[in-house]
């Protein structure tokens, strides 16, 4: 029995049962709507903090509470609490239902079901002992200061979760999932005659501790994985600028995918008719080597879950299959616009958000390529080969991307490391651009939060080596 | 009269005792409560409602030099146990650190010397939902009416929002602040005619409900930020003068902020590492860190560790002043704190920046881009291309070019670039248009030359 257990678990202080969430449904529709829906949620987490050679610090927190929607039409009605009794959640109920102003709507019947298990833990990270995950940072720790003199700082960091939610709807879901998460970081700064520079490495997912043990993710496989980033970007020169061929690493790259396609791909911005990808499902959206998927079901992985926030089973959906758009990813709300299954993909960052139609884990499936001939066939190009993060445009899939590690590729060499490089297109501009496609498919280390409208939440991207034949590099020296 | 919360700070006393009784030689809490309401509208129709509060209480504790901290929503008497005993817990856990500790006693402010910054409006909390969603239909039927090519809307949204805090520590100090903020953003979509979509916004933002700007202006002008981009373009790649407008000069002014942050300092994080009394901008910039501002959403009379806030000059005629520190980083630094503290809600405390600002000179934004010719006039930037170890900077951005003294072709996925030593010396023109809706804040700004790299 874990040490952290929501008080509206079964057994639990506060347990919630069938009876007490359709009472609080019918109080959320007794001045009518169309759907209403409980999400109640425990959250504990944790973090620590190794730096200069010591576990500096360390955190505990707990966060709970209820959120109560109410959709009425077009319209959505939004309240929470952090208590679990009876009044503050009817309070909640009622606040919610302000939003409709007619006659009481029905609740249905819950129905049984089963959920998948994708991410079975069966010892938390958050019951684990705290000085074994403090010799774990201090491993990494000795490690990267081991591998090279020219490292001045050391910092490693452990998060970890588990999240608890019980959601309760008036069309018949009720289903309950814990969802446990750990993230690994290692960061290490280099410095040779008053040049300093940054590497990083990290990595995760819902799984346990057991992480570690799993090939290339001890600690001192990531302390020297920011060790060498640190040190090749000691040497990294200027980048160019301007329009040229561009080489994506596989996995990780995946982020410009999730950012370039994945969100004009989320159902909320089609239903508003504000993507790029309104009204074009069954056209060319891509070049036809592309088929791109949001795939929920992958185990262990950052983005994977059993259950998504409204209670519904995600898959694989697929997005683009051979270039031509498919489907959007869907919440409920969208695919009763749409007509169509809801794909599971509604999501929230926690019980004080509604949620929206969010990716899980996006992937661009493998190729035939073999990954030296794509860099083979690059004249003069950069090869991305680490992701610091990017933005996206919704409204018409303008892009920015900016690289931690890159280089340039000449006559088909990876050859000089580049500093300060970005990477700007256009989303549905870029996908008609991919070329080759490499055999060598690679899923991210779970390091990817995804951000909307303010809320964050955890995904996975993935995708092999992918060749683009011209995207804007933003590096500083012209010509 | 300093504002006192004598809830808050009664829960945030019990659970600093309690935390010393469990063995915690310094106990610190803090204690929040909050409540907002927001209207989103899109369309003319309501599309999401919310109403709510929340709380949080946060502890951090010492045994010796071991630190932790402990975070909860929970605020049962089992609740707030578990708080303390993690606490503990995880102190034990920590390795000694020969910088830990608080600020000297006798540097602690008292309620007396607190200045009234007028943070808080009470008419914030009687604004109904009824009231909210009538401020977002009209802000955005203004958009929408404004022009035809106006076609679509991702809405508007009004927001209110208000909150108090109490912090007390073991040391002997107790406070509380409140404030209150509202919000008004609109954001209506263009189609273009290469079948993009062009979206653009507005917004405003005040703590008193009274100053906020007037609906319809928030969306005639976000109507006009929109269709300005329509048919924008890339440039061709070239070195050339670039002028950031208010907003964007803002982004650009809080990187800086986060490299002369005290702990960006002591981790060796910051380019500016060791360049304190050095030039670091052009002798046209003087950035001040100020607290004591009335209205200004920084605000605040003390800081995280409850010393007396104080107005710090960071750059002066282009001379690096000071970095920005807690008392944990001016002892590793070997400084003095400049009341920089902050703590946020999980209890933990770090160097932080309160209203900080580029002063304004004294040409107007068109004087400004007059005295330009030619160049780029960025109003969005994207992307995180910063590094600040090395100072490297390269965003996208998208503006308009300027021609003969004037904005013309709007412009599109370009990135500019430079390092932001560099783009910070060559600031050779400040305008007067400084606006303080936000905390971190800038007038238009121009860089005598940037790398552009468009097709």
């Amino acid at each position: 029995m874990s040490r952290y257990s929501a008080p509206f678990a079964e057994g639990g202080p506060s347990a919630i049962d069938q009876a007490i969430a359709q009472k609080l449904l019918s109080i959320a529709l007794e001045r009518g709507g169309d759907y209403a829906d409980l999400f109640f949620e425990y959250s504990a987490s944790a973090s620590y903090s190794y730096d200069e050679g010591i576990l500096k610090s360390a955190g505990r927190y707990v966060t709970m509470g209820l959120g109560v929607r109410v959709r009425n039409g077009d319209a959505t009605g939004y309240a929470y609490v952090e208590d679990f009794d009876e009044a503050s959640m009817t309070r909640a109920a009622r606040t919610a239902a302000q939003i409709a102003s007619s006659g009481a709507a029905n609740v249905q019947p819950f129905r049984a079901g089963e959920l998948p298990a994708r991410y079975e833990v069966p010892n938390l990270s958050m019951d684990v002992d705290g000085p074994q995950k403090r010799e774990l940072l201090k491993r990494a720790d000795l490690a990267a200061r081991a591998e090279d003199s020219r490292i001045v700082k050391v910092s490693a960091s452990l998060s970890e979760e588990i999240r608890e939610i019980l959601i309760a709807t008036s069309t018949g879901n009720f289903a309950r999932d814990r969802q446990p998460l750990i993230r690994f970081g290692v960061s290490a700064i280099a410095e040779v005659d008053g040049k300093r520079q940054r590497g990083s490495s990290g990595g995760g997912g819902r799984f346990g501790l057991e992480y570690f043990g799993f090939e290339g993710k001890t600690p001192e496989d990531h302390a020297k994985e920011a060790v060498r980033q640190a040190i090749v970007m000691l040497d990294a020169r200027e980048a160019p600028a301007g329009e040229m061929e561009v080489v994506l690493a596989p996995g990780d790259s995946g982020i410009l995918l999730h950012e370039a396609v994945g969100h004009g791909l989320e159902a909320d911005f089609n239903r508003k008719k504000t993507s790029n990808y309104t009204d074009r499902i069954g056209q060319s959206v891509a070049s036809e080597l592309c088929t791109v998927v949001d795939d929920a079901t992958d185990t262990g992985s950052r983005g994977s879950i059993n259950v998504d926030d409204e209670g519904l089973i995600p898959t694989r959906a697929t997005l683009i299959e051979n270039g031509i758009l498919r489907g959007y990813m869907q919440d409920q709300q969208s695919s009763e616009f749409f007509g169509v299954t809801p794909t599971g993909n509604g999501r929230r960052e926690s019980f004080r958000s509604h949620p929206m139609p969010r990716m899980t884990n996006t992937l661009l499936l493998p190729g035939e390529d073999a990954p030296e001939d794509i860099l083979k066939s690059v004249k003069r190009g950069v090869y991305a080969k680490k992701f610091g993060g990017g933005q996206v445009d919704i409204s018409n899939g303008d892009f920015v991307f900016s690289l931690t590690e890159g280089y340039l590729i000449e006559d088909g060499k990876i050859t000089a490391p580049l500093k300060g490089v970005n990477l700007i297109g256009n989303g549905p501009d870029v996908m008609g651009k991919v070329c080759m496609l490499g055999s060598d498919m690679e899923t991210s280390d779970g390091i990817w939060t995804c951000g909307k409208d303010g809320q964050s939440v955890p995904v996975g991207v993935g995708c092999p080596t992918v060749k683009i034949s011209a995207v804007t590099v933003g590096g500083t020296q012209v010509g | 009269m300093a504002y006192r919360d004598q809830e808050l700070e009664t829960l945030a006393a019990s659970v600093v005792d309690a935390a010393r009784k469990a063995g915690a030689n310094i106990a610190e809490s803090i204690a929040r409560k909050g409540s907002h309401l927001s209207a989103k509208v899109r369309l003319g129709e309501p599309e999401l409602v919310e109403e709510a509060g929340s709380r949080s209480l946060g502890l951090r504790v010492m045994l010796g030099q071991q630190v932790a901290v402990t975070y909860t929503s929970d605020f049962s008497e089992a609740g707030r146990a578990r708080l303390v005993e993690d606490a503990i817990e995880l102190a034990k856990l920590a390795e000694p650190d020969p910088f830990a500790g608080v600020p000297d006693a006798s540097l602690l402010s008292k309620s007396e010397d607190w200045k009234v910054l007028d943070t808080y409006d009470e008419a914030m909390d009687r604004l109904e939902a009824g009231e909210a969603i009538r401020r977002a239909v009209s802000g955005e039927s203004a958009a929408l009416g404004a022009d035809e090519r106006i076609t679509n809307s991702e809405g508007a949204t009004f927001t209110r929002a208000s909150g108090s805090s109490a912090l007390v520590t073991s040391g002997g100090f107790a406070g509380s602040a409140r404030g209150t903020y509202a919000s008004l953003v609109v954001n209506p979509v263009a189609d273009d005619s290469d079948g993009k979509k062009r979206s653009g916004y507005h917004w405003t933002a005040t703590r008193h409900l009274a100053e906020l700007e007037n609906e319809e202006e928030v969306g005639r002008e976000a109507a006009k930020r929109t269709l300005r981009k329509l048919g924008a373009e890339k440039i061709p790649s070239a070195e050339m003068p670039v002028v950031f407008d208010p907003d964007a000069a803002r982004s650009i002014i809080g990187l800086i902020a986060g490299c002369v942050s005290g702990g960006a300092i002591w981790r060796k994080s910051s380019y500016l590492v060791d360049r304190v009394g050095t030039e670091v901008a052009s002798s046209l910039v003087n950035i001040v860190d100020d607290p004591l501002l009335d209205k200004a959403p920084g605000s605040r009379a003390f800081d995280g560790e409850g010393l007396l806030s104080r107005r710090n000059v960071v750059i002066d005629g282009g001379v690096l002043k000071t970095y920005l520190l807690d008392s944990y980083s001016a002892r590793k630094l070997n400084l003095e704190s400049t009341a920089s503290a902050s703590r946020g809600s999980s209890g933990g405390v770090g160097c932080s920046t309160s209203n900080f600002v580029l002063s304004p000179g004294t040409m107007s934004p068109d004087e400004l881009l007059a005295d330009t010719g030619s160049g780029l006039y960025v109003t969005s930037m994207m992307g995180y291309g910063f590094n600040g170890v090395t100072g490297d900077f390269s965003r996208g951005a998208s503006g308009f070019l300027i021609e003969n003294g004037k904005l013309t072709k709007p412009v599109s996925e370009v990135t500019i670039s430079l390092n932001l030593d560099d783009l910070f010396k060559r600031i050779d023109a400040i305008a007067n248009d400084l606006n303080m809706r936000t905390a971190t804040a800038s007038p238009t700004f121009r860089v005598r030359a940037m790398t552009v790299a468009g097709s």
